[in-house]
């Protein structure tokens, strides 16, 4: 079936979408709608951006002069630069922890039986649909509870607990895919378990494991409900970003905003890239 | 040792670090904060108790029962919106993009901003939407409008927009992954049956499409029904939500056995909307076997 759509889909190659059809002015509009959601994703970021080089303190239309000032401003932020500092020591070490939790939370998942998996799964999942403020709470009267100082290895714990979910749907997904047989055409060939596991199953699992870490990397740089909660006396970025807030807004944070929103978005699109399914592009 | 004694050594070192890690940071957490729910206010803490009045006082005073109500409207309109705009994209992208890799590229585009900074994508609504931001000065440069109007921000309709903004891609996912499963031979068939475009839509593919619909209707309604960023930069003074108590028991009102309960609250009608979802989308997949 796959092979007739394309040969349809070869027949007129310079359409881009199949309009025409009984209802021309339907697909006409659902293609305008379609371009105004995506417009309504993508222009509040072009506005971020815009006004992190415009001259004028307000953030206001008509624009005026080009600048790069909110951006020497922020270069010159030694707090900002302190803060900037903590959130890559907080993302990088919870990132470690997820995978170094995540990859055998998946193979667990994928290959044993043990009394309460089911309860597990749904452990480790839950952080995905359950509003950051919880986790963040529920950490925090632990903390309380064991008289443990808040700082930003509370929030280490805080982000690893929240973001293991993603290592290991991700990586759980592509062992769920991949072929049993090899491994035991491994074992079979006299290789122990160990080496197995090294030199067959990770590489197939490893873009994945890649590509999720990237992933919680850039969302726990940037997180914000569960390090509320868990902070010390230790700014993250967006908390430093957060509390300048509350005394008003400036073009300063629309221009360390301006390199949040790039640089993530390279992540994201390289991780996204690592995590697609094979299989789709075959 | 056996063999099968390692293999099972080994099992049990693989699982044991996932597993202390849930139980330790997971399990334990709720307990406790589910054990603190019982606890009695004693200024500036609390002390260890077993009573229900911190459950009494979110149940006879009003405030709360109206936060709850006002967050619950908030998260569902959020819902509404995001599924009113989310479907109809997705749809466009399965089944009107011809080119594989064009749609791909779309799709991709469309969850981006998913991962991209919580905090940035509200803080820009702010600016946005501000007596003195752009779509205020942008109407009076244009001369649609003679005053700033500050009706845009710290509305209900601002935060809407706002958490609509934020969580929109969590109803976009699902919803494409749903209709990608849609087999074409179904709508083909329905086609050579004569029945038209829009019948074919609503007999055929919508329902198919109702697990994506749910799913997404979950996400967003719980995120959005959790969230605090959005009513602090653009609620309003009456645009207090459910997670701004939370929030506001454990800082300056320093009452931490009441936010507590408040937090079992959410955690129990989340908890009840994820698992009523799933047992929807488990019983619409048991009709299409």
């Amino acid at each position: 079936m796959a092979s007739e759509t394309q040969s349809i889909d070869s027949a007129k190659p310079l359409r881009l979408w199949r309009g025409g059809g009984k209802l021309p002015w339907a697909d006409w509009s659902l293609g305008l709608y379609a371009a105004g959601v995506m417009a309504f994703l993508y222009l509040p970021i072009a506005v971020l951006i815009l006004f992190s080089f415009n001259d004028n303190r307000s953030m206001s239309l008509p624009l005026k002069d080009f600048t790069w000032r909110w951006y020497e401003a922020f270069l010159a932020n030694e707090d900002m630069l302190e803060a900037i500092g903590n959130s890559l020591y907080v993302a990088s070490i919870a990132t470690t922890i997820t995978c170094l939790i995540g990859v055998p939370a998946a193979l667990a998942l994928d290959r044993y039986n043990f009394p309460g998996k089911a309860a597990f799964r749904r452990a480790v999942l839950l952080p995905i649909a359950l509003p950051g403020i919880i986790t963040g709470i529920s950490m925090l009267n632990m903390a309380k509870m064991l008289g443990v100082n808040l700082s930003l290895e509370t929030v280490i714990a805080g982000h690893a607990t929240a973001l293991v979910s993603i290592v290991v749907t991700q990586v759980y997904a592509r062992l769920q895919r991949f072929n049993r047989r090899l491994e035991e055409a491994s074992a079979d060939l006299g290789v122990g378990p160990i080496r197995t596991f090294w030199r067959v199953t990770m590489p197939n699992i490893k873009s994945a494991i890649i590509g999720s870490a990237l992933l919680s990397f850039t969302l726990s740089f940037d997180e914000i409900p569960v390090t509320f909660f868990l902070t010390g006396r230790d700014n993250t970025l967006p908390m430093y970003i957060y509390s300048t807030m509350r005394r008003g807004i400036t073009p300063e944070i629309n221009a360390v905003g301006t390199v949040i929103i790039l640089v993530s978005l390279v992540l994201i699109v390289l991780s996204v890239v690592l995590l697609r399914d094979r299989s789709d592009k075959a | 040792m056996t063999l099968a004694q390692r293999a099972r050594l080994r099992a049990g070192l693989v699982m044991a670090p996932p597993l202390m890690w849930v139980l330790v940071f997971l399990f334990v957490p709720y307990l406790i904060t589910f054990a603190y729910s019982f606890y009695a206010k004693q200024f500036p803490t609390f002390v260890p108790d077993f009573q229900f009045g911190n459950y009494q006082q979110l149940v006879e005073d009003s405030q709360y029962y109206r936060v709850l109500f006002r967050t619950l409207k908030i998260a569902a309109a959020t819902a509404v919106l995001a599924l009113v705009l989310a479907y109809p994209l997705a749809y466009f992208l399965v089944f009107k993009v011809r080119s594989p890799s064009l749609r791909a590229v779309l799709y991709m585009a469309t969850i981006v901003p998913l991962w991209v900074s919580y905090l940035l994508r509200a803080y820009t609504w702010k600016t946005i939407l501000g007596s003195e931001g752009v779509l205020n000065s942008f109407l009076i440069w244009s001369g649609i409008s003679s005053e700033p109007s500050e009706w845009f921000l710290y509305s209900q309709f601002s935060m809407v927009i706002t958490l609509t903004y934020i969580f929109i891609p969590f109803m976009v996912m699902p919803i494409y992954t749903a209709l990608e499963k849609v087999p074409r031979n179904l709508v083909e068939a329905s086609k050579d049956l004569g029945v038209g475009p829009i019948r074919s839509f609503v007999r055929v593919v919508l329902p198919l499409s109702m697990p994506g619909v749910i799913a997404g209707i979950t996400f967003t309604f719980c995120l959005s029904f959790g969230d605090f960023i959005a009513p602090f930069l653009v609620g309003g003074p009456d645009g207090a939500m459910v997670a701004t108590v939370i929030q506001s028991q454990f800082g300056a009102a320093l009452n931490w056995p009441l936010g507590s309960a408040l937090s079992i609250v959410m955690l129990v009608l989340v908890l009840t909307i994820i698992s009523l979802s799933d047992h929807m989308e488990r019983s619409g997949r048991l009709d299409l076997a």
